[in-house]
């Protein structure tokens, strides 16, 4: 068991020690959502009329309504820039260090993932400590409660960022996941409107934005942001990640992959 | 007894065949030099070796342990040094050890007092300290052969270690791994070097997937030296 134990600090800590050499990542991480809550937000104010919908029980301003899908956007950037961290691992070869280790490989790859949750988490209250100096408030144990919702959230778009980076060959198709996979994840969810407005426009939207893993994370965060219970947005996210951790697994299997092809 | 075995490997990229039916066995305490031109599949046999790939066919066997039944039992006697650098360059040389150490395992004194005694052995104590991007390349290398130590392995597979050193560091880390045999350690060495390779060790030569000779590298030269053996043999099956 201690074996597991010391596997685990070692990994995370290498996570860390990566993240304190790397000051702009964190600056870059938080300058994004600040951007999209003081600027997008404040000019898409007046456009944008909000109905009160759970979890809210009055009229909200519409910065107060995407602070739990900008939480989201940090765990989901973060999450492919761990799978970015990832193939770059493997072209530069420190990766085999991590796959020929006599510990399971699954474990050490959950490792990888618990390392890289606990940097966005610390990055998302950094967020909504900035957020807090701009007004924007939960109500106080909200803090609190958001914490699980915030691991299995990001937990389950680093597994994601995991099974693409099993997938992606190299570095350079990595803008591909910008493409398609960050902006469509962010852009058809509930993270900058709420879903009945989409319906509005369209029911087929509307059908896809429900199905989206990252509308589930990001309700779930709202919804324990303050203090309240959704079993629906924490059962999907839960299948969710054990989908892509299921899919990680199979693509770093060793007798399906090539890892390690290169170099 | 043995203390790495291959039997029947053989692996394609599509319709490119790396290996083909490749067997050999390597008794422990043996010095082994895997000779081959560039392309002959070297790479891919230490890939497979290490389980990074799995071959669709064939058996490995470390010290005695089925890569493919107990993967784990197997992969904890080996010690590899990559071709590559696979050193984290804005680490030191201690944390890239310690943090090694604890991918199998290692921790607190334990740990530390094998990283000692690892680092005393290759001469790099003093350098513990320095980050991995500051060492040149020879020591980089021994900071890679003391971290595949660590874990007190039986058998030690080196990719063509020696690739981009100087003559006087690729001389010393060459007879270091001789060394190593002669203390009960069983060593695969890849080169493509004929100079690395002494009449007593034994030698496989892989040319095109295939193994063109095994033997000891004296037998194998036969009358005439390895290196003129290594152009004939490979050049007639080119």
């Amino acid at each position: 068991m201690t074996a597991y134990l010391t596997s685990l600090h070692a990994i995370v800590t290498r996570e860390a020690l990566r993240f304190i050499h790397q000051r702009e990542r964190f600056v870059a991480a938080l300058v994004r959502p600040l951007v999209w809550l003081l600027v997008f937000a404040a000019g898409f104010r007046a456009a944008l009329g909000l109905s009160i919908i759970p979890p809210y029980q009055t009229y909200i301003t519409y910065e107060t309504y995407i602070v739990p899908g900008l939480c989201g956007m940090i765990l989901l950037f973060n999450g492919m820039q761990s799978s970015l961290s990832l193939v770059y691992d493997r072209e530069m070869g420190s990766m085999k260090l991590l796959l020929t280790s006599p510990l399971p490989r699954g474990w050490l790859l959950f490792c990888k993932l618990l390392g890289s949750t606990a940097i966005s988490i610390l990055q998302v209250y950094a967020f909504l400590a900035i957020a807090a100096l701009f007004g924007i408030t939960m109500p106080g144990w909200g803090y609190v409660t958001v914490l699980p919702a915030l691991v299995v959230a990001g937990l389950m778009l680093g597994a994601l960022g995991l099974v693409l980076s099993s997938f992606i060959k190299q570095l350079e198709n990595f803008a591909g996941v910008m493409n398609f996979v960050i902006f469509p994840m962010f852009f058809l969810s509930s993270a900058l409107y709420p879903l009945w407005k989409m319906a509005e426009s369209s029911e087929l939207l509307h059908d896809i934005c429900a199905l989206n893993p990252f509308t589930h994370a990001v309700e779930l965060i709202r919804f324990a942001l303050y203090v309240e219970w959704s079993g629906m947005a924490l059962l999907w996210t839960v299948l969710a990640a054990g989908l892509f951790a299921a899919a990680a697994l199979i693509g770093y299997d060793p007798a399906r992959t090539r890892i390690g092809r290169r170099g | 007894m043995t203390g790495l075995e291959a039997q029947g490997l053989s692996y394609a990229y599509g319709p490119k065949q790396a290996l083909d039916d490749v067997s050999f066995s390597v008794a422990a305490g043996t010095f082994c030099a895997l000779l081959g031109p560039n392309g002959a599949g070297k790479s891919t046999l230490f890939n497979l070796l290490t389980r990074l790939f799995v071959a669709p066919s064939g058996t490995i066997r470390i010290a005695g342990h089925d890569l493919r039944a107990a993967p784990r039992a197997a992969l904890a006697e080996l010690g590899i040094v990559f071709q590559q650098t696979t050193l984290d360059l804005d680490l030191t040389v201690l944390q890239n050890l310690s943090y090694f150490a604890a991918l199998h395992g290692l921790s607190g004194r334990t740990a530390r007092s094998r990283i000692d005694a690892a680092l005393e052995q290759l001469d790099m104590r003093e350098r513990a300290g320095e980050k991995a991007r500051s060492l040149n390349g020879g020591h980089r290398r021994r900071t890679e052969i003391a971290r595949a130590l660590l874990h007190d392995p039986s058998v030690l597979l080196l990719d063509e270690p020696t690739v981009g050193l100087d003559a006087a560091a690729r001389a010393s880390i060459t007879d270091y791994a001789h060394g190593l045999a002669g203390q009960g350690k069983t060593i695969l060495w890849a080169t493509h070097l004929t100079d690395e390779v002494q009449p007593d060790d034994a030698l496989i030569i892989l040319h095109r997937a295939r193994i063109l000779a095994t033997g000891t590298a004296r037998d194998i030269a036969g009358d005439t030296t390895l290196q003129d053996r290594f152009l004939t043999l490979t050049g007639a099956a080119a």
